[in-house]
């Protein structure tokens, strides 16, 4: 169950931040409270701060990184070929003399970009849907509902190949393979959220004065349901990534040379048997980080919004 | 009782393998440019791609087509790889058994170590195994399987030389024994040649170890979760109060119930796997039917990939299918209920 318990009029709900709730009174009162228990939180699980500044460091080598790599992620030099790591390549050389280092940073961007894009759509996309099927029931949640079982019926890496391989061999296309098959997840956090809430006394009560049933739900349920959307939102991050980059692992999407987690895998897997470790074990090591940073804060946001759920 | 309500699952699969069935008609139908110019090849004129166009069935209403896929369906025709030209059915049942051999293998394994793992950590909570517990299942989410295999093939193939060459599901020096279940192992031991079994088992260590840590995770924390969950529960307080040992308390009261939602969290493990499963044999080089689909993209022929894709959706139907039934058979309070 969510943090707000339909029952009580949402006054007593446990406090949001100020700007997805406006609180009428006791403001000041409120954010404090807030406060304590993020930090009640953070100070439980120290890990979780370590996610929050891992995560800090991913956005800023996302933004920042082409501009402060030591090498050109592309130039490649065959006289240091497959060199270990050193004081000048920190990461070693891949078979083409390039910076392995410089090309891990420089995907950063490449795959955060497109799991952001990917769960930014599922969640635009399958919020609207979900709400809208708790909300009226009847045909339109049958088949919203079938929609999604649809998805689901599948292997999703299986589905998001098969998307792909149909629509076509690009980064465009492995967003949108992606987001489809995140959807479900949106549209049943949506829908179980708008359904237990759709009889509520409050939900009666603005309906009462006059809002239309399109207001009600983006005015009134949206906010409700979105403390479980943002925890499924940073999981979900996690996962995006880590299947982007195994449908690049694999041949589809991003094409070389240019820089991608799972494609930098895949180019140094032949070299593994070889010994030469460090042409795929650093950027898959980074790509794990990452979704380990997303999933560590996932888990973080679920012991913040709902405390009851941890397990 | 019980027949009715598997009956009941039956039927409730049905729209789930329509659905799959019309999924992959729009996959097939939704092709990058124009089809008939595809099969018609570079060099064809105008006149050429009609004529495959009508060939194809493509000039025809949209549902007509449809039908006419599920008539090749029916008949079990899921066109011609271009690259071999051998029917793509007849390929894939040829390369399913390696496949399955890995998944169900993989799955035997996670569930040999992470029951054991939850319920421990679950009956003490806050100890160092349930650090290990909460460990292991945020770590194993976060692992990319392609990132665990090479790791694996690096320290135990290069380093150690423990392993195998990470390469196939049988080192060259052999050959693949006789054909009965198409599990190299069994086949070995049943064709009387340990020496084949023995070295199919070490070829099939790593793969099933990477995929194995990989769904790990989910089924340790759901195991945990659940067992904690009927331990604070009443009739667990009953059977301690009466004094029964704690063995026959875990085993026989709480394990039992807590083994349900573990049960249903299994339909989704095996989405994961047999998702995983294509980068797992991507890495082994293993002779599957992910790296048949996986050399068919590289390839641009497309029929193996669309036949990969539904027969994957299918079998995952059959795999929830199957854990729905487990799922009746072991709830003791089906036949109360019914």
């Amino acid at each position: 169950m969510s943090a707000a318990d339909p029952a009580k009029p949402p006054a007593a709900e446990p406090a949001l931040p100020g700007r997805w709730r406006a609180a009428p009174s006791g403001e000041s009162e409120r954010q404090r409270a807030w406060g304590l228990h993020v930090r009640h939180v953070l100070s439980e699980n120290p890990i979780t701060l370590l996610a929050a500044l891992m995560f800090a460091l991913l956005v800023f080598l996302a933004l920042f990184g082409p501009y402060i790599v030591p090498h050109d992620p592309l130039a490649s030099n065959a006289a240091v070929a497959l060199q270990p790591p050193s004081a000048q390549h920190w990461f070693g050389t891949d078979a083409l003399g390039r910076d392995i280092f410089s090309r891990v940073i420089v995907a950063t961007r490449l795959d955060l970009g497109i799991a952001v894009s990917a769960v930014a759509a599922s969640f635009l996309i399958g919020m609207p849907l979900g709400l809208a099927a708790g909300f009226f029931g009847g045909w339109w949640d049958r088949i919203v509902s079938r929609l999604s079982d649809t998805i689901m019926a599948f292997p999703l890496f299986v589905l998001a190949m098969g998307i792909v391989a149909a629509l076509g061999n690009t980064v465009g296309n492995i967003v949108l393979a992606t987001a489809v098959i995140n959807l479900p997840f949106y549209i049943r956090v949506a829908r179980a959220e708008a359904n237990v809430r759709r009889n509520a006394g409050w939900v009666e009560a603005a309906r009462l004065s006059g809002n239309s049933d399109w207001r009600i739900l983006a005015r009134h349920l949206f906010p409700n349901a979105l403390p479980p959307a943002m925890v499924q939102l940073s999981l979900n991050m996690g996962w995006a990534i880590l299947n982007a980059a195994g449908l690049s692992f694999i041949g589809l999407g991003v094409r070389p040379p240019d820089p991608e987690w799972g494609i930098l895998v895949a180019e140094g897997a032949q070299f593994i048997v070889s010994g030469e470790w460090w042409v795929s074990l650093f950027p898959g090591g980074m790509l794990m980080l990452a979704v380990f940073t997303f999933n560590l804060l996932g888990d973080a946001l679920r012991d913040i919004f709902d405390p009851r759920r941890r397990t | 009782m019980m027949l009715k309500l598997i009956a009941t699952r039956l039927l409730g699969a049905l729209p789930n393998i329509a659905g799959v069935i019309v999924i992959t008609f729009v996959l097939t139908r939704a092709l990058p440019g124009d089809p008939a110019a595809y099969f018609a090849g570079g060099a064809a004129t105008q006149e050429a791609i009609e004529q495959v166009r009508r060939q194809l069935g493509l000039d025809k209403p949209l549902l007509e087509q449809f039908f006419d896929y599920l008539g090749a369906l029916a008949r079990g025709d899921l066109g011609l790889s271009l690259t071999t030209g051998q029917p793509v059915l007849q390929e894939l049942l040829q390369r399913l058994p390696a496949s399955l051999e890995l998944v169900f293998v993989a799955l035997v394994l996670a569930c040999a170590v992470a029951l054991p793992l939850g319920v421990l950590a679950a009956t003490r909570p806050g100890s160092w195994i349930d650090q290990l517990c909460r460990i292991v299942t945020t770590a194993g989410v976060s692992l990319p399987t392609f990132f665990t295999g090479l790791l694996l093939a690096y320290v135990f193939y290069f380093l150690l030389g423990w392993a195998p060459s990470p390469l196939g599901r049988l080192d060259p020096m052999f050959s693949p024994p006789p054909q009965v279940t198409g599990l190299y192992v069994v086949d070995g031991l049943l064709a009387g040649e340990p020496g084949l079994a023995w070295a199919a088992l070490k070829q099939l260590v790593l793969p099933v170890v990477t995929m194995a840590l990989f769904v790990l995770a989910p089924i340790a924390r759901m195991t945990r979760a659940s067992m904690l969950a009927v331990l604070s529960s009443d009739f667990v307080r009953t059977a301690r109060a009466s004094g029964l040992s704690q063995g026959t308390v875990l085993v026989t009261y709480a394990l039992r119930n807590a083994l349900l939602p573990v049960v249903t969290t299994l339909g989704m493990v095996f989405g994961f796997m047999l998702g995983s499963s294509v980068i797992v044999e991507k890495v082994f080089a293993w002779p599957g039917v992910g790296s048949y689909a996986i050399d068919a993209l590289t390839a641009s022929d497309y029929a193996p990939v669309q036949g990969f894709v539904l027969a994957m959706g299918i079998l995952f139907v059959l795999l929830n299918l199957l854990v729905d039934v487990l799922y009746v058979l072991i709830d003791p309070r089906v036949e109360v209920n019914a």
